[in-house]
C-alpha cells in the first residue's frame, strides 16, 4: 500500500492526535485478500488449492523471517533450523494415533522457540556478517541431527503414519487443512502487524535504525532481540509444523540452507519492512519455480529450472532493488496496488 | 548549586592494550552545573563520556550517581537510572520523524514490550515526554518531518533533545555545536542555560568561547590526563593550560 503505508516498522506520523483510520485502511487489503481467499478455496481444483496451501505455509514462514530482517534488521541464514525442527516435532509427537493437532501445533512450536532460545543467545552477542554466519552454523548443527542420526530416520525423513485430528474433523480432506492453514497465516499476519504497531515493535525499528541510540536511551537491546528471535522460531516452526501435516512426511532438507536461503530470497523478492511483502514474496517464489520447472513451458530449460530461477531473481533484484513492494509504491497511490494480493 | 554531587567519578581509567586513553580522573557533576571538559582531539574526551554513560567498561576506578555505584551497570540500566547522552557524530533515527526520535527515545521509560495491543503511536506518556522535549529544543515546528531531512543544526538539536526525552538528571553532552553555525550555537547555548538548574551537565566542546561562556567548572584533560581543573577564571589564567591547549589566542 503505497501512500499511507509507512517505508519503516514505525508510523510516520506518529502523534496522539493522528487519525486512527490509517490502521484501518492498511488493514483492509491483506483482510479483503484473506476473505477472498477462503470464498475461492473449495471452488479451486486440488492442483491449485494444493498450491495455495503450500503458498500459505511459505508465507507464514517468510512472515516469520521478516519480523528478524525487516522489522529487527538482523539477517539470519539458518531460520530453516527452526522451520525444519517445527515439522520434524510434529511428526515424532503424533505417535501411533496421530494425536491432536492443536497440541503437535503448539509442541512443534515450542520446540523450534526453545532451539531458537539457544540460538538467539549465543549469536546475537555477534552481529552483521558474524551473525549470519552464527546462524547458518547453528542451523547445519540442527541438519546434520536430522541428516545423520537415527532420531528422525537419517537422511530418508520420515513418514507421519496417522494424519493427526482436529478435534472431530479429520485432516485427510483438504478443505479442513486449507481452512487450518489460511486461519494459521491471518492469525501470524494479524500478530506480526499488531506487533509493529506496538511499543515493542517501536523499539525493535529503532534498534534496526541505530541500536546505539537506543541503548543510550535506555533500552536494553540485547532482550529485545531475543524475544524477536524466539517468536520469530516460533512462527517459523508452525509453518513448518504445517508443512508436515500438508506432505505427510519430513526430511533433513528442510532445515538445509538452501531452505535459509529460499526465504530469504521470498523476503528480499517481495520487499523487506513490508508484511505484504513477505506473502507476495512467497506467492512469486513458489509460482515461479513452479513456471520455471514447467516443462509445458521451459522445454528443456526445465531440468535446470536453479539456472533460470537465479537468472530471473538477479534480474529482479537489479531492476527492483526495494522488491516487489518498492515497485507498487512507485507505480504510486492507491491504484499501484491492485492485482497484489 | 548543590553541595552533593550528583555524579561522582574517581580514578576512572581506560586502557586500550598497551594505551592509557584515560588516565585516573576525578571529577564532580552537581545539578545546575555546567562541567566543561575540553582537551585536544586524543585526549580521552570522548572515552570518558562513554565510560560514564557505560558504553565501554572501566579498567579502573568508581562512577557513583546519587551515591550509588554504577561502575559495573549496564548502559540501559544508567540510562533509566538518569544518566542521558549525546553524540559527538549525530546519532538519531534519520527515517523516523522527529517526533518518533522523541517518542522512541522517551518510551525507554514505560516500554511495556508485552503490551502488543497497544500502538506505540497512541503511547500518551512517550508522547507527552516528547512533545515536550521538541518544544524545549526548539523543535516543536518541525516535529513531522524525517529527521534525516533536517539542517544539521537541527539535528544537533534533536540529538539533544532525545538526550531530553529520556528524563535525564545526567546530562553527558559530547560536542553538541559542532559544525553549527553563529545562530544555531546562541540557541543551543540558551537550551543549556535552560537545562542548567534541573541537571547536572558535562560539556564536552571545542568552541572555546561558548565553554568559557557558559560552563561554571572546567576540566582540561591532555593525553588522557587532567591537568587542571577549576573556575573559567581560573582555567584562563592556568599557565600550564595556557601552554599545553589554549595557545597564543586566548
Amino acid at each position: 500500500m503505497s501512500a499511507v503505508h509507512p517505508t519503516t516498522a514505525a508510523a510516520p506520523a506518529a502523534t496522539a492526535t493522528a487519525p486512527r483510520g490509517g490502521w484501518r485502511m492498511r488493514a483492509l487489503l491483506p483482510a479483503a485478500v484473506a476473505v477472498a481467499a477462503a470464498i475461492a478455496g473449495p471452488l479451486l481444483g486440488p492442483y491449485w488449492a494444493d498450491l495455495l496451501v503450500k503458498v500459505m505455509i511459505l508465507s507464514i514462514f517468510a512472515l516469520s523471517l521478516e519480523l528478524l530482517v525487516g522489522m529487527t534488521g538482523l539477517v539470519s541464514l539458518g531460520h530453516a533450523a527452526f522451520y525444519g525442527i517445527g515439522a520434524y516435532a510434529t511428526v515424532l509427537g503424533s505417535g501411533a494415533d496421530g494425536g491432536n493437532l492443536i497440541v503437535l501445533m503448539l509442541g512443534a512450536m515450542g520446540a523450534a522457540a526453545l532451539y531458537a532460545l539457544c540460538v538467539g543467545a549465543l549469536s546475537l552477542r555477534t552481529r552483521g556478517v558474524y551473525f549470519i554466519m552464527v546462524t547458518l552454523a547453528f542451523a547445519q548443527m540442527a541438519f546434520f541431527v536430522f541428516h545423520d542420526t537415527k532420531v528422525g530416520g537419517g537422511s530418508d525423513g520420515i513418514y507421519l503414519d496417522v494424519r493427526p485430528t482436529l478435534g472431530g474433523l479429520g485432516l485427510e480432506s483438504r478443505h479442513v487443512l486449507f481452512y487450518l492453514v489460511l486461519a494459521a497465516l491471518a492469525g501470524t499476519y494479524g500478530l506480526l502487524a499488531l506487533v509493529r504497531r506496538s511499543r515493542f515493535g517501536a523499539a525493535l525499528a529503532g534498534i534496526r535504525v541505530n541500536e546505539q541510540r537506543m541503548r543510550a536511551a535506555g533500552f536494553a537491546t540485547y532482550g529485545y532481540k531475543l524475544a524477536a528471535f524466539v517468536m520469530a522460531g516460533a512462527l517459523a516452526g508452525l509453518a513448518g509444523s504445517l508443512l508436515a501435516v500438508r506432505d505427510g512426511v519430513v526430511n533433513p532438507e528442510l532445515l538445509s540452507w538452501h531452505t535459509s536461503g529460499d526465504v530469504l530470497l521470498m523476503v528480499i523478492l517481495g520487499g523487506m519492512g513490508h508484511l505484504r511483502g513477505a506473502v507476495i514474496g512467497a506467492v512469486v517464489f513458489t509460482l515461479l519455480k513452479e513456471l520455471l520447472s514447467t516443462h509445458a513451458l521451459m522445454g528443456p530449460l526445465a531440468d535446470h529450472w536453479q539456472l533460470t530461477l537465479g537468472l530471473t531473481i538477479i534480474v529482479f533484484v537489479a531492476v527492483l532493488p526495494q522488491g516487489l513492494m518498492g515497485l507498487a509504491q512507485r507505480l504510486g497511490p492507491p491504484i499501484g496496488k491492485g492485482g497484489k494480493p | 548549586m548543590s553541595a552533593q554531587p550528583l555524579l561522582s567519578v574517581q580514578g576512572l581509567t581506560r586502557r586500550f592494550g598497551g594505551l592509557v586513553a584515560v588516565n585516573a580522573v576525578t571529577l564532580d557533576l552537581r545539578q545546575g552545573e555546567v562541567h566543561a571538559v575540553i582537551g585536544t582531539n586524543g585526549a580521552g574526551k570522548s572515552t570518558l563520556i562513554n565510560m560514564l554513560s557505560g558504553e565501554i567498561e572501566a579498567s579502573e576506578g568508581r562512577i557513583t550517581l546519587g551515591g550509588q555505584d554504577i561502575t559495573r551497570q549496564s548502559q540501559a540500566r544508567r540510562a533509566l537510572a538518569g544518566i542521558g547522552r549525546s553524540y559527538q557524530r549525530t546519532t538519531i533515527f534519520p527515517e523516523f520523524t522527529v517526533h518518533e526520535n522523541c517518542r522512541l527515545a522517551a518510551q525507554a521509560a514505560t516500554p511495556r514490550p508485552w503490551a502488543l495491543w497497544q500502538a506505540a503511536r497512541h503511547c500518551a506518556d512517550s508522547n507527552a515526554t516528547a512533545a515536550a522535549a521538541l518544544q524545549a529544543a526548539g523543535l516543536a515546528a518541525d516535529a513531522q518531518r524525517t529527521a534525516g531531512a533536517l539542517s544539521h543544526g537541527a539535528k544537533r538539536q534533536l540529538e539533544v533533545a532525545m538526550c531530553i526525552a529520556t528524563r535525564p538528571r545526567v546530562l553527558l553532552l559530547d560536542e553538541p555545536l559542532a559544525g553549527m553555525g553563529a545562530e544555531e550555537t546562541e540557541r543551543m547555548l540558551a537550551l543549556l542555560a535552560d537545562l542548567k538548574p534541573h541537571h547536572a551537565i558535562l560539556l564536552v566542546e571545542h568552541d572555546m568561547d561558548a565553554v568559557f561562556r557558559i560552563a561554571d567548572r572546567i576540566t582540561v584533560m591532555v593525553n588522557g590526563t587532567v591537568i587542571a581543573s577549576g573556575g573559567p577564571a581560573e582555567i584562563r589564567n592556568n599557565p600550564e593550560v595556557r601552554t599545553a591547549y589554549l595557545g597564543e589566542g586566548h
